[in-house]
Parts: C-alpha cells; structure tokens; sequence
C-alpha cells in the first residue's frame, strides 16, 4: 500500500528557522507502524528527520507526537488503522512543548511539572523492616494511573494549557493522585491543599482531550476530578471552584433543574463587588437582547422525586 | 414520522431561550414528531459528577427509565447533556450490578431502567435517522454564499468510546456533513474539537475568555461568516464572552454564533427572529442578510 507522509519539521540552525512541511512517499503493509515509518523515511530518504523512540513497544514513552492532529504514541500506532485505504497521513510534533528539531519537543517544563508535586511516597512512623505494605484491595484502585509511562500525549493535546503555560497540566495532576490516593502515603491533606490552589486541579476545563488521548487508559481528567472531591471533602471547600460545584448541586437538589441566573451569584458570593462588577457587563447586554434565564425559575413538576434522592446520597452538611 | 423523548435541557430554555424554539421549529419541519420529557431532571453537566458520579447516575438512569417507559429514544439538544448522558448509559449497561444498585435508588418512584434507551442528539439523528438526503429536500434557501466554522463541544466528541463512534463513525464529521448539504462551505479550522472554555468560566475567565478568543480568532482569520455549534454552553462562551475576548486580544473578530437549529432553520427559509437571531449577543444582522436573499 502506498503511502503519503507529511511530516512537519523545523531546523533551529537553518539560515531562515521557520517549521515547514515535508512530504514522502512510502510503501507500508497491514502492520506497519508510524514508528516503522518514520524510521524507514530517515533511514532510506532522509537522513535529516529528527525524531524520539526506544522501546518501539509502548513502555518507554518516548515516541509521543501528534498523528492526523491527536497526540499518540508512533510505535503503537499502526498505519493502516488510521488510513485503512493509503491516502496519506500528517505527523506533527507534541503541542503545548517548544520544538527542538522536527519531531524532537523540550520536555523540561514537562518534567518540573511533574517534579512540582513531589513525585514519591512520604509514609510516616517509623520504616518497617520489611516494604510498606498495603491491602490488596486498597491499591487495585491506583493500577490505571500507574500505568503512566510520562509519554506526554495528555499535555500535548490539553486545552489549558495552550492559554495557559502555568497550569499543571494532566500529567503531573494524574501523577499527584497517584500518591494521594495511596493508602502508605501521609501527605494527603499537604498534598491537596497545594493542588488546590491556582493552576492546579480547579483549572482544568473538563475538555477530556487526555481521557481521549492517553495511550494507557490513565485517565488523568477523571483523577483530577476525584481529587476536587477529595479536596472538598478535606475541608478546602472555599475555592472558587468548589463553591461552584457546591452550589451546582445546591441548586439542582433544590428545583431539579439548574437555575442559571442564582448559579453564577452564589458562586462568587452576592457581596463581592469586583465578581459582580465583571458579570454585570455580559449580564447587561444579555438583558438587552432578551437572552435571559427566566427570573422566575419553575420546579420540576415531580421534584420531591429528585430531592428525596439527593437527600439519601448527597445530604447535606 | 420519527418520534423522541425530547430532553431540552436546563440551557434551551434559560440562558439561551432562542434555542428551543428554534429546534421545534425545525424538527416540526423534518416530521420529527417530539413528547417533552417535562419531568426529567438535570444531567448534573459534569459537575455534580465529579462531587459525586453515583447520584448523576441515577438522575440520569431515572431519566433513561421514563423514555423506556415511554418506549421512545431520547432527543438532546445540546452536545453537553448528551455527552453526560451518554457516559452515564455506558457506565449502566456495561455492568449488570451497578444498574441493580442505582435501580434500588429509582424503586420508590416505581421506575426501573432495564438499560434499553437510546440518546441522540438532534445533530446525529438528522445524518443517522433522517437522512442528509430528506434534509436536503427541506432546504428553500442554499446556504452557498457562507463560511461556516463547524465547533462541536467537548461532550459530543469525548470520550469516543462512551459515544458510539466506533459504530457510527460519521459522528466525528457529523456537522461539516450537515453543513455542506445545507449549501454551506465548511470553514476546517483546528479549534472545532477544542474547549469553549465554558466549564471554568466562573473559576478562570482570563483562560476562559483566551479559549473564546483563540477559536473566534482562527475562524475568523479562515474567512468564516459564522460559527455553528450543537452547544448552548459553546454557545454562550463563544458569544457572551466575545466581546471581553474582542478586548483582551485587541482583535476584531464579531463573528456570530449559531445553534445548530438557526443555522438549519435559515436554510429551510424560517423567519430569523422566530429562530431567535436577534437575541444573541454578537450582531447576526450582516450575517441574515448575506444568509437571506432581499
């Protein structure tokens, strides 16, 4: 099966550096992999292309860029299920990193993010003889997020962090829950109230763009959000966004349906001007237009049926 | 005639009130034939699940058993209820004894959700269930002289596997197809599968808004007329908030933001303000009049 393949590249040391397009034109079979792709390109026409792999079994992590526009790994990609029919497919580097050459992106900032949540076990009393032992039971739940081989596809493809350089990012939060959650580890309470704060665990936008893109099924969204839990279950509930989440189920428990005008006042407080004041712009011209959420917010007709729910899994304080 | 249990959401009728009659409208035109799901509640939008997924579960399972009572498939309007729903549905029919445990939930209301219904957007039934070819018959008015910038939402594209696309692969391109058999030219820019940013508006609006201003930005730059999503939530973002994004960016964008039933309702020949176009906050004034011949 022939096969075009468009590579994006860039030479820092070329006399104008800008990242241009280059095409090749390649043979593959049922079971060739971008990786086995890439390899044969440098190898037998180009010998300039720039890329990372090792392992070329999906452990090591190294081989992470982005194929027809989603971040995965190369050697665990295989050709002919992303063009079933040839055509051609375009391989670009991992987003939201600098690129050093061609495929080859500068991790650094990877690393210091994943450093910047104290990376190990921090168990307390004194060291036992033998390992620090745990249920069985306990540690199962913590299986998929050790699965993480810090490829980088979630921090590639995060929404976030294309606005926004400073946010964690999945990786080092997904690498976070991997300690907060371990039973042998005594730092849960110093670890959320740090990712609690800016840039960590509220900032994330829910895109799922990592859940999708991870090739190892860490999931690293749907920690993030067991950690808000556990956050605001420790006692860190007057964030921002855990006031929203807050009054979220507040207002739905109520009425059954969420009452959009009350959500957005009673996350940010009735008495804080500044809120109010950044708010009251948008409100105004919603206003105008008559695109408002009716003042008067209707109740479900059967909403003793939903609070009768919500006061059995979710009572209140 | 195709019927629904129609799931309008919290949105259609609250922040965006132009969009449930702009989806009656057009489905009363297709011969989608709608009973309201009055008593259905919230999904809980992603963020009663994460304080506690149980509960979204059997909101949502509640809301599957009433539609299988009904013994109708049920219609969504907004890509982010679908997305909710469609995970919760998942979670229920991939395991036979959480169903039991969130059914024993639903047994004092006397409903139980046997795992059989089926949740559609709007978007997919029209390319799956109506057909392209049916839609193209209903359009007066070829969109031919619009760029169009297609932006799904989140929840209708993610997870994939919680959302069928390995049986309906079409999903992923759904609403270029769409646009395209309603004469419009589909602006491909690389946003349409982004954030909106909606989500962390009320927590981080600087990164909110940056979100809004990079995929107005882009459209714009690609010569888009207008943006249509099959999101209110996008909705409200890409245009309630364009204008504080127009202002951080120092970049005139004004592009207008279609629901998806507008866009579909302007080419069928409906009246742009029955469909509600006069009330978004990004003018749609030039973009009806290039829309709509004189």
């Amino acid at each position: 099966m022939d096969l075009a393949v468009k590579v994006r590249r860039y030479d820092p040391e070329a006399k104008e550096p800008i990242p241009y397009w280059s095409e090749y034109k390649v043979e593959v079979d049922e079971y060739t992999t971008v990786l086995d792709t890439l390899i044969n390109i440098r190898e037998d026409i180009d010998g300039t292309l720039s890329l990372r792999c090792s392992c070329r079994s999906a452990i090591c992590g190294s081989c992470s860029m982005r194929v027809n526009g989603h971040a995965q790994l190369a050697c665990k990609t295989r050709v002919s299920e992303i063009a079933p029919d040839g055509g051609s497919v375009t391989i670009e580097p991992m987003g939201n990193m600098e690129v050093i050459k061609d495929l080859v992106v500068d991790m650094t900032p990877f690393w210091d993010k994943v450093k910047a949540v104290d990376p190990w076990l921090q168990p307390e009393g004194p060291e036992p003889e033998g390992e620090y032992l745990a249920p069985n039971e306990d540690m199962l739940h913590l299986a998929g997020v050790m699965g993480c081989i810090l490829c980088g596809a979630c921090v590639s493809d995060c929404t976030v962090l294309e606005v926004d350089s400073n946010f964690l990012g999945p990786a080092a939060l997904a690498k976070a829950y991997r300690f907060v959650a371990d039973p042998r580890d005594s730092q849960e309470k110093p670890r959320l109230d740090s990712l609690r704060q800016y840039s960590g665990i509220w900032d994330c936008t829910r895109c799922m763009e990592c859940v999708q893109v991870c090739p190892k099924g860490v999931a690293p969204m749907d920690r993030i959000m067991v950690m808000r839990d556990l956050a605001m279950n420790a006692g860190f509930d007057k964030e921002i966004g855990a006031r929203h989440t807050d009054a979220f189920v507040e207002l739905v428990s109520h009425s059954g349906r969420l009452d959009e005008l009350k959500l957005p006042v009673k996350t940010v407080g009735m008495f804080n001007i500044r809120a109010m004041q950044s708010f009251a712009p948008v409100g105004l011209r919603a206003l105008v237009r008559g695109k408002m959420p009716p003042i008067f917010h209707k109740m479900l007709p059967n909403v003793e049926n939903v609070r009768r729910i919500f006061r059995k899994l979710e009572p209140k304080k | 005639m195709s019927k629904y249990a129609f799931f309008p959401g919290c949105v259609s009728r609250g922040g965006c009130p132009e969009l449930y009659p702009a989806a009656m409208q057009v489905c009363r035109r297709l011969g989608i034939e709608l009973e309201e799901m009055v008593g259905a509640s919230c999904t809980g939008a992603g963020v009663l699940q994460e304080k506690n997924q149980f509960l979204g579960d059997v909101l949502n399972a509640r809301t599957f058993a009433m539609a299988e009572w009904m013994g109708l498939p049920i219609m969504t309007i907004c890509s982010t209820c679908q997305g909710v729903m469609s995970q919760a549905n998942k979670r229920l029919t991939d395991d036979p004894e959480y169903l039991a445990r969130v059914n024993a939930e639903l047994a004092e209301e006397y409903l139980e959700y046997k795992g059989t219904t089926v949740v559609k957007h709007l978007l997919w039934i029209i390319i799956e269930d109506i057909g392209v070819e049916t839609l193209k018959t209903h359009v007066r008015n070829p969109l031919t002289h619009l760029k169009v910038a297609p932006f799904y939402g989140c929840y209708i594209l993610r997870p994939s596997n919680a959302l069928g696309f390995k049986d309906y692969p079409g999903r992923e391109t759904s609403l270029e197809e769409l646009i395209e058999a309603i004469g419009g030219e589909v602006v491909n820019f690389s946003g349409k599968s982004r954030c909106c940013g909606f989500p962390i508006l009320t927590i981080n609006e600087a990164n909110s808004v940056a979100m809004v201003g990079k995929h107005t930005s882009e459209a714009a730059d690609m010569g888009a007329d207008a943006m249509v999503t099959p999101c209110p939530l996008c909705h409200l973002n890409l245009d309630g908030y364009q204008p504080k994004a127009m202002a951080q960016s120092q970049r005139k964008t004004n592009l207008p933001i279609l629901h998806l039933p507008q866009l579909m309702g302007l080419a069928m020949g409906l009246d742009p303000d029955e469909l509600g176009l006069q009330k978004h906050i990004i003018s749609t004034g030039d973009l009806v009049s290039k829309a709509v011949p004189a």
